[in-house]
């Protein structure tokens, strides 16, 4: 039997009922979110049902979205079944002001790293990571630095002497 | 102890292992990367990887430029191969915008990735056989690095940071030059590919020296998300060229080299077979492009003319082509909103472009998903226990590239 995103979807439907939702499909992979509280049973389950075996961790991190009020981080996993060579993504919103999420680490070696760095860049707190420290950025900075509302320098900014970068 | 001048640090007397760092600037790391390692007389206790070095936060700048000026950070991914990130970026792009590619153009993308490949194997093969005390091989093999990237220049004018083709296909076609250059290397690299082969495969040193060293079992490997030829090497048959084929890849016949324990000296064969495949590939690539004849033989672009730059003779003379010309330049095209995740078979394993539009003319947020990050942290456990000298090896051999691994 070939894995669908049907059957994907009624499988996930079946064990958490109303719990899981915004199924979509963009671009040929199933998309679906969860509360951040069973993120771990969600990717358990996948994990261990015999008929689904998403047992590859291809990526992880997160997105920042401020308009949401409750829900402004987004943890993306892009999970994979090697045999049957179908992917998913699985969501998981939390908001900016307690951004706590159980770890992965538990399940998928690769997540570290992965989380180490959603931590870096977003803040995500993820709870019970082995090592919850900075990996990219300087250990003594004190924002995260991929949320929104830090943006990149405005390129006409003219209070800068610096003749040789062309400004000034 | 009162008249002793040194001050030592607490606790530095009785420790019985000595501390060593590893990098960030050493030869042997090959790369801005740290290793803290514990040893115990010349075996490793432990390690703790620092990484970030140049970091240079390009999902961060990916977030205010244009589609089209984001090809430019992923040369800087992974350096060793850039075309393969430049196409890479590419069919993302053109998976969210829709853009249908001809066969031609597949094909010619598939020579630059495959060449891309060569050279990316090509380094880190032979530079497993310099941390091995080898230098022959790697001298050796880099006139045909250079041939490559002479091929690259004739392409797209530049040699280690491509900023090759655009969405759609590439900024020109390729010039009878580079015709010339691909086959001069397919005639004489076979013979230069076998003399390196069999300066290692069966040197008695070098299997010695590789043989059981930094292995991991296929399960382990999986756990880590290991991808690429360090995954195969374990005995993993997965490879995106094959799982989800992109860029036509499905039109070819070639194999998967598989390894079985994982260490050195699979991941060494794995890469070299790869590279005869690749050779293959590109031959048969080569002669699929050369069947094209006529006007199908002049088809370097997709038909796309909302994202594709018009000819440069029709912006001064077609009102049409001139609105494309500036919208496109100035960053003015709106991209549909979507989200995509888009892999390819990179150098070192699954590069991946996770993308996600909001309908603006940037994107909302871009992601990385780069091989050699994903695997580093599996470092402490390859090497624990192991001598240092073979620490080094395992570090060579796993193909770590420092661009890719900090972004």
């Amino acid at each position: 039997m070939t894995l669908t995103n049907e059957y994907i979807q009624a499988q996930l439907q079946e064990k958490f009922g109303e719990q899981v939702g915004s199924f979509e499909t963009p671009y040929g992979m199933l998309t679906f979110e969860a509360p951040k509280d069973i993120n771990l049973k969600v990717l358990n389950f996948l994990y261990d049902e015999p008929t689904l075996q998403f047992r590859f961790l291809t990526d992880l991190t997160a997105v920042h979205y401020p308009d949401q009020p409750g829900r402004e981080l987004a943890v993306v996993y892009h999970l994979h079944n090697l045999s049957a060579n179908v992917r998913i993504r699985f969501k998981v919103f939390t908001n900016i002001q307690t951004p706590d999420v159980y770890t992965a680490t538990g399940l998928f070696a690769a997540a570290n790293w992965m989380e180490r760095e959603t931590y870096d860049f977003f803040g995500v707190n993820f709870v019970g990571h082995p090592n919850l420290k900075r990996i990219l950025n300087v250990d003594e900075m004190d924002y995260f630095p991929l949320r929104k509302e830090y943006p990149l320098e405005d390129q006409t900014r003219i209070d800068k002497d610096d003749a040789m970068f062309g400004r000034g | 102890m009162k008249d002793q001048h040194i001050k030592l640090p607490q606790g530095s007397i009785e420790k019985t292992t000595t501390t060593l760092n590893l990098g960030p600037t050493h030869p042997a790391t090959h790369g801005v990367m740290q290793n803290i390692l514990e040893l115990d007389g010349e075996r490793v206790v432990s390690t703790e990887q620092t990484i970030g070095y140049i970091h240079r936060a390009f999902e961060k700048l990916a977030e205010r430029r244009p589609l089209y000026q984001i090809t430019t950070l992923t040369d800087r991914l992974n350096y060793c191969s850039s075309p393969i990130n430049n196409m890479g970026w590419h069919l993302t792009c053109e998976k969210l915008l829709g853009v249908q590619t001809p066969k031609r153009v597949d094909y010619l993308r598939v020579i630059i990735m495959e060449l891309a490949r060569i050279s990316d194997h090509l380094i880190c093969n032979s530079i497993v056989g310099v941390d091995a005390g080898a230098y022959t091989g790697f001298l050796y093999v880099m006139q045909y690095r250079e041939l490559i990237y002479e091929i690259y220049e004739e392409v797209c004018g530049a040699r280690l940071t491509t900023n090759m083709g655009r969405i759609g296909g590439f900024e020109r076609n390729f010039s009878n030059t580079a015709f010339e250059k691909i086959e001069k290397f397919l005639k004489e690299y076979p013979e230069v590919l076998k003399e390196f082969e069999d300066l290692f495969i069966r040197n008695r040193i070098f299997m010695d020296r590789t043989q059981g060293t930094g292995g991991i079992s296929a399960e382990r490997a999986l756990n880590y998300g290991f991808t690429g030829p360090n995954l195969r090497a374990a005995g993993v048959d997965y490879d995106l060229r094959v799982h989800q084929p992109y860029s036509s890849y499905e039109d070819f016949q070639f194999n998967i080299p598989v390894g079985n324990t994982g260490d050195n000296y699979d991941r060494w064969l794995v890469r070299q077979r790869e590279m005869w495949e690749s050779l293959s590939i590109i031959e048969q690539a080569y002669r699929k492009v050369q069947d094209f004849k006529g006007k199908d033989a002049e088809v370097y672009h997709a038909d796309a003319p909302a994202y594709y730059l018009p000819e440069k003779a029709d912006v001064y003379t077609k009102m049409e082509a001139l609105i494309y010309h500036f919208k496109i330049v100035m960053g003015e095209t709106e991209i549909p909103k979507g989200e995509v995740y888009q892999a390819v078979e990179g150098g070192n394993g699954e590069l991946g472009f996770y993308l996600i539009s909001d309908g603006g003319r940037t994107p909302y947020r871009l992601h990385f998903r780069r091989p050699c990050f994903v695997y580093y942290q599996a470092y402490e456990e390859l090497i624990k226990g192991s001598m240092l000298s073979d620490a080094i090896m395992t570090m060579s051999s796993l193909n770590l590239i420092a661009g890719e691994l900090d972004a």
